[in-house]
């Protein structure tokens, strides 16, 4: 295995040739036609479209993060939203810090707390004040909430649609709590706002641009480090747990530690996204944690093509991009188009965007040959 | 009630109480011409004169004035509409000559709409219609005065019904709180105990209270002692009834939940399609019945009462029309992967809403309780809605229904058989597609069969399904898929556990907390509070 | 130059697998013309008519390249509802008004002597979406003006977009105050223009005296912050803390059977009034259960300031005589420019086959979008350019007659508009019945003296 393993190459050459294309694209070229061309000029891009592919990047590194559980161990969740949205929070935290006096109260806490009449922070926020320690919040919120909930379930041993379902519940238990004003996260209106990032402001072309191209390098990380995992052993096991979880059992594996391990990482990639995606789109609230935006999430993997790795990529991109084209062009009618989409892409495409294109590629062998 | 301290906005019936002997006195135009004033004080004082001369004008006339019909002209004329929309004068209903132009309503805001019944009650409660008396001693239990005092003694001594005679000997004993002879007092405290009025607890425990110069608001310690008994006899009562309202809300809230999950568990347990539209077809059926009402209102006016009657076979049909419609042409194809089933009952699902949506518009449409089913039965102060107890029979049938389905014809021998062991059916000859498509259509069916019920309790919208999905998949799910036994114990016990939590941790919490929960459970039972006991491995 | 246009070349090739969208709006900018034609005939939607739409916007991908800023012919304004989504019930009829604005604008000749161009996008009633679309109509459509938001949420996502990239929004809608910026002109309510007035009317006599209040909301800012004000208003008064409740519902919450009977709880202590911020979809569970338990107006009046003749539309309203609203306007206000205003909706509903057509009525937001876009067009045609700071300039103090009989002003320092209130109640038929109103436009407070932290700012 160890031996197979290492001589199959992490991704064929036209992979490699893609990857670098991206990463090429996305962590020089665009950032300098968005920083370097000025406004009107032919090819200048707009800070728009910039924090528009920036959110897209974010939603395909959940995509990615799903697909590792879903489409490589075949754990079902609902409820990757709400790591996201953790992710989102915890780093929104050190942004609501960063406003400073600068609120409509022009108090040093936030405006929501100012308006609770609250005279302090209270204790969940404390160091949140410390970029580095938001990073830290960031990874570890989501990390061992996914851990416990996990080690729990799977020690009990919950399965395909009852860990789906539970896994709805959480998200939308969390969904109602973050609603609550005095769970102390602002509530429905959430953290908006932003000011700055280490005293940088956000709306600064250049910051935008160092969002977009962090976004790009955790994307093409995500993608790799994926791909690492699933050619490994590890991944093996992962994939026959997902086929046949019994017959591993039998076999001698434990697989819980197996799942635990890959669920907690993917709840961790989800807070990174949820980090990178808020001050891209200056704004998080509790409606990121609703289970629709999780169901959404699975959606995006089986549309792009569940258990390839470029699929979950392809869907979220052509899910949302398909979403902000509609809304704009055809507002009454796009969830008509939407709809249709998702039946046609199962029906037609059992294994999605990618699975077409490999379907035409063996085509087009059979006609060559 | 006394305690109100709006003694000073009862002014009219005390007034009207000492006025009683002089009725006998005819309205005329200056008694009403205060209705037409721009002050609402001015209208009030009005309805105060009229109810003073106390005669049977008087009290067509505050029941017109109730029901917002009278008018009154730009010159000030108290009129009235007859039949022929004729504007005829409302004291002598003579046709006016020449016709006014224009007349606007008299403006009848809630004060004086409290007002008109308070009046009104009092002029009816020696009619000779014991519904009509019923119903004046309930307005005048809630807008007492001591004024009234004579007047209830003489009502009471007429009073020949037990019900009637109850409720004003309470509002008699409420007033003699106030006298000044003890032992009347003692009386009045001893015949509350039997009271179970929130209100008159209040009342009671106001008097225990003391006052701003340190005494007791009831000065002898005697009667001091009466009142604390009393106090005790009715919370014990009070909190009786309390668990009982919570019960009953317990219940109606489970029998919706079951009714919106009973549907899911047929598909989900039997077909194994995480059906996401399954919120889509309550919705269908809840419009089937709003189009069902609209048919009545144009066709069928008369016999408007009936139109949930005739939604219940219309909202079947249509959610299992669609249903099978669905399964035909989309789901069956996604058998054996039941999670895709879910990525296109999510499509469906938007699909169907955005059609909703543009047929009947994105705002709520309006569907009514017919008569039969507006207003509740009260019992021992609670007042039980009664759509949601037709709700909770309602429920209760379906449930008779399906089961006797399942388990007395042969189609849900086919049911049970495709459950159980699939290509074992299908290998003894059972048509196991025509099974899963009437299986489907019926899931379909009884969720419609939901949205009429839902139709009377919320609101009809593109988005009602949206509402109810989520609970209905951890309805299912707590109680085991596959077992309809489990949905029911799971949305009755969800449905009172919830109802029961709620009051002392409010709605928010009480849904965390529900949501909490259902994680436990399943933590200590993987397939749901009833699996299936088998031996495979996979479950 | 080369090394441009390949640069250029391998973006658009990488993103057309990446985001499938980018190519499109640059498409559709080339044609967004005809897509703006197609979208105001978009009710009956003509096959040979798509066709053709989806032709060009292929062909528009071949003239992406030549896309530059042509002489603007037209002036855009962004229409920034919810068409989709919870807020689709409340929106949509929103979206409608502004249309119909525009056309009315346009019949009489436009602005500047250029016709008005709505550009209508779907936000989806999500809040990050929100802020994407409000950043494409800026940016991307070049919109001159944007008309929309109805939460607060939603106000408060797109609002630093507006503020970073200098724009107008229009916010028709009543809201909690606590906020001014520099880039929003507010025509809805402040909580001192619907919240306290009807507060005080209920206390008064002839509102019915009430002294124990029950101050019910879905849990969000906008009833948090009113019930905040109305509580230090209510103690002001001599109201005692004992005899204020106050409860929240979460969103979409749908059985009230557990708070009703708590509201009869209460009630047995005294005279009581219920105020009610109930956001949206709950109303109707709540109504009808009102209704059915047996409380009644003249026992316990409920007053709900987001219940309105468009929610009432999905009601039965007999069981619910009496009941309360306040807003600053109400369907059934007589007078010229209201009649005016109703059957112009009523036409226009008609003519573009608007769902529902027999009960639509018109509502508060929907006169207060009205008045905004009027307002604006006026500011526009006085300050001879649709430039943002100009126009800002130009609408401090702008008057318009409003539908609802009383000549409206937007104060300048503020940017919030004077406004009457009114209190109705309802009646059999869905209307309201205006039971009281104030003889003047009142000024907005939105930084309620009632909560403190703000008395520095009462001068705004």
């Amino acid at each position: 295995m160890q031996y197979q393993s290492n001589i199959e190459p992490l991704f064929s050459k036209l992979g490699w040739l893609g990857l670098i294309t991206f990463a090429v694209l996305t962590l020089i070229v665009v950032p300098w036609m968005y920083l370097f061309i000025p406004d009107g000029g032919a090819f200048h891009i707009s800070s728009y479209t910039v924090t528009l592919i920036g959110k897209i990047m974010c939603y395909c590194i959940v995509a990615v993060a799903m697909n590792l559980i879903w489409g490589y161990a075949g754990i079902l969740s609902l409820g990757q939203g709400l790591f996201f949205a953790l992710g989102g929070y915890s780093f929104g935290m050190y942004l609501m810090r960063q406003i400073g006096q600068d609120g409509q109260y022009q108090s040093d806490l936030p405006d929501f707390m100012v308006f609770l009449d609250w005279k302090e922070y209270p204790l969940h926020w404390l160091g949140t004040d410390s970029f580095l320690w938001a990073i830290v919040l960031v990874v570890l919120v989501p990390g061992v909430l996914a851990f416990v909930f996990g080690y729990f379930a799977f020690r009990s041993r919950i399965k395909g649609v009852y860990f789906s379902i539970i896994t709805q519940a959480l998200t939308y238990a969390f969904m109602l709590l973050f609603f609550r004003n005095e769970t102390g996260f602002g509530g429905n209106n959430g953290f908006t706002d932003f000011k700055r990032i280490l005293g940088y402001s956000l709306t600064d072309p250049t910051m935008r641009a160092a969002l977009f191209g962090l976004s790009a390098f955790f994307l093409l990380l995500v993608l790799v480090l994926s791909r690492v995992l699933i050619k490994s052993k590890f991944g093996r096991i992962l994939t026959a747990i997902r086929d046949s979880e019994s017959r591993l059992m039998f076999c001698g594996y434990d697989p819980i530690r197996f799942k635990l391990f890959i669920w907690t990482l993917s709840a961790i990639i989800c807070g990174i996204a949820g980090a990178l995606y808020v001050p891209q789109v200056g704004i998080i609230n509790p409606s990121e944690m609703s289970p629709a935006n999780s169901i959404e999430i699975a959606v995006w993997v089986a549309v792009g093509g569940r258990g390839t790795i470029l699929g979950p990529v392809i869907g979220a991109a052509a899910v949302n991009g398909a979403k902000s084209f509609f809304t704009q062009a055809f507002p009454e009618y796009w969830l008509f188009f939407l709809g249709l989409l998702f039946i046609l892409v199962t029906l037609c495409l059992p294994f999605g965007i990618v699975g077409l294109f490999s379907k035409l590629k063996n085509k087009f062998k059979k006609i060559e040959s | 009630m006394l305690n109100n301290k709006r003694n000073a906005l009862l002014f009219i019936l005390s007034l009207l109480a000492l006025a009683f002997p002089m009725a006998g006195a005819a309205l005329d135009r200056t008694d009403i011409s205060g209705l037409a004033s721009e002050h609402v004080m001015e209208r009030l004082k009005a309805i105060d004169k009229i109810a003073r001369v106390g005669d049977s004008d008087a009290l067509r006339l505050l029941k017109e004035l109730q029901n917002s019909e009278l008018l009154v002209t730009d010159t000030g004329q108290i009129v009235l509409e007859n039949d022929d929309w004729n504007v005829i004068d409302a004291i002598t209903l003579e046709m006016l000559d020449p016709q006014p132009d224009t007349y606007n309503t008299v403006i009848v805001n809630n004060r004086m709409r409290s007002q008109l019944e308070s009046a009104v009650g009092v002029l009816q409660l020696l009619s000779d219609d014991r519904e009509i008396r019923l119903t004046s001693a309930k307005s005048l239990r809630d807008n007492l005065s001591p004024s009234l005092l004579t007047f209830l003694n003489k009502a009471l001594a007429q009073e020949s019904d037990e019900e009637i005679g109850r409720i004003l000997k309470e509002s008699q004993s409420v007033i003699l709180l106030d006298s000044p002879d003890e032992q009347e007092r003692i009386d009045a405290v001893n015949y509350l105990t039997s009271s179970s009025e929130r209100r008159v607890r209040e009342l009671l425990v106001a008097k225990l209270e003391k006052n701003e110069s340190g005494e007791f608001e009831e000065p002898s310690a005697e009667v001091r002692v009466a009142i604390e008994f009393a106090v005790t006899a009715i919370d014990r009562k009070l909190t009786f009834i309390d668990y009982f309202g919570r019960l009953f809300s317990g219940l109606s809230l489970g029998s919706i939940l079951l009714l919106a999950a009973m549907g899911l568990a047929i598909t989900y347990g039997l077909l194994g399609v995480i059906n996401l539209a399954h919120g889509e077809m309550l919705m269908i059926g809840a419009y089937a019945t709003y189009v069902t009402q609209q048919l009545f209102v144009n066709y069928l006016p008369n016999y408007f009462d009936l139109y949930v009657l005739a939604a219940i076979p219309m909202a079947f049909l249509s959610s299992a029309i669609i249903g099978v419609v669905l399964e035909r042409s989309v789901i069956r194809w996604l058998y054996g992967r039941p999670l895709e089933t879910l990525l296109a009952t999510w499509g469906i699902s938007l699909f169907l809403i955005q059609l909703v949506r543009q047929i009947f518009g994105a705002q709520n449409v309006e569907v009514s309780n017919p008569t039969w089913l507006s207003g509740g039965v009260e019992v021992w102060n609670i007042v039980m809605p009664l759509n949601r107890i037709a709700i909770i029979v309602f429920a209760a049938l379906v449930l008779i229904g399906i089961w006797l389905l399942i388990s007395q014809t042969r189609l849900g021998l086919f049911i049970r058989s495709v459950t159980q062991n699939r290509s074992m059916a299908a290998c003894v000859g059972v048509n196991t597609a025509k099974v899963d498509m009437l299986a489907f259509g019926l899931g379909s069916g009884i969720a419609g069969l939901a949205g009429v019920a839902l139709s009377q309790v919320g609101n009809v919208g593109p988005d009602l399904g949206q509402a109810y999905i989520i609970d209905s998949f951890m309805v299912v799910v707590l109680g085991g898929v596959g077992q309809l036994a489990g949905t029911v114990y799971a949305a009755l016990g969800l449905g009172v556990f919830s109802k029961f939590i709620e009051p002392g941790v409010g709605a928010v919490l009480t849904k965390i907390i529900i949501l909490v929960f259902i994680i436990a459970v399943i933590q200590k039972r993987p397939q749901g509070l009833f699996a299936l006991k088998g031996r495979s491995v996979e479950g | 130059m080369v090394f441009f246009i390949m640069a250029r070349f391998m973006l658009y090739t990488l993103l057309a697998v990446q985001d499938l969208k980018l190519i499109l709006i640059i498409s559709v900018s080339g044609v967004r013309k005809h897509f703006f034609n197609y979208r105001l005939r978009i009710i009956r939607m003509n096959r040979k008519q798509f066709i053709k739409t989806v032709i060009s916007a292929t062909l528009g991908i071949s003239s992406a390249f030549a896309m530059t800023a042509q002489a603007e012919e037209t002036i855009k304004v962004g229409i920034l509802h919810s068409l989709s989504g919870t807020m689709a019930i409340s929106e949509t009829a929103l979206k409608n008004t502004a249309l119909m604005t525009i056309e009315e604008i346009n019949a009489n000749g436009g602005l500047l002597g250029k016709q008005l161009e709505p550009v209508v996008v779907d936000p989806a009633s999500n809040w990050p979406l929100f802020a994407e679309k409000a950043r494409q109509l800026i940016t991307q459509d070049e919109v001159d003006v944007v008309f929309g938001c109805w939460t607060s949420v939603s106000r408060k996502s797109v609002l630093p977009v507006f503020e970073e990239l200098n724009n107008l929004l229009f916010y028709p809608v009543q809201y909690e105050g606590e906020e001014l910026s520099q880039n929003v002109f507010y025509t809805g309510a402040a909580p001192n223009q619907q919240a306290i007035p009807a507060v005080e009317y209920l206390m008064s006599e002839e509102g019915g005296g009430a002294k124990r209040w029950y101050l019910l909301g879905t849990d969000y800012v906008y009833p948090r912050t009113t019930n905040k004000i109305l509580r230090a208003f209510l103690i002001s008064k001599g109201v005692e803390e004992s005899d204020i409740e106050e409860v929240y519902t979460p969103f979409g919450h749908s059985d009230y059977q557990t708070i009703v009977a708590d509201i009869k709880k209460f009630s047995a202590g005294g005279k009581t009034a219920v105020v009610s911020t109930i956001n949206g979809d709950s109303n109707v569970p709540f109504y009808k259960e009102l209704g059915n338990a047996g409380l009644k107006a003249t026992d316990v009046p409920v007053v709900a300031f987001s219940v309105g003749e468009e929610e009432l539309r999905g009601i039965d309203t007999k069981p619910l005589l009496g009941h309360l609203a306040a807003w600053n306007y109400f369907m059934s206000v007589k007078g010229k420019q209201n009649r005016s205003f109703t059957k112009m909706y009523k036409a226009w509903a008609m003519k573009n086959g608007v769902p529902n057509l027999d009960t639509v009525v018109t509502n508060d937001p929907m006169e207060a979008t009205y008045v905004g876009i009027k307002m604006w067009a006026q500011a526009v045609e006085q300050a001879g350019t649709t430039d943002v700071d100009a126009v800002r300039e130009a609408m401090g103090g702008q008057t318009f007659k409003a539908p609802s009989g009383f000549t409206l002003t937007m104060d300048a320092t503020n940017h919030h508009l004077h406004k009457p209130v009114m209190i109705g109640e309802i009646l059999p038929n869905g209307q309201f019945q205006v039971v009281w109103s104030t003889k003047a436009p009142i000024r907005a407070q939105p930084w309620s003296p009632f909560i403190t932290g703000n008395e520095s700012k009462q001068g705004l």
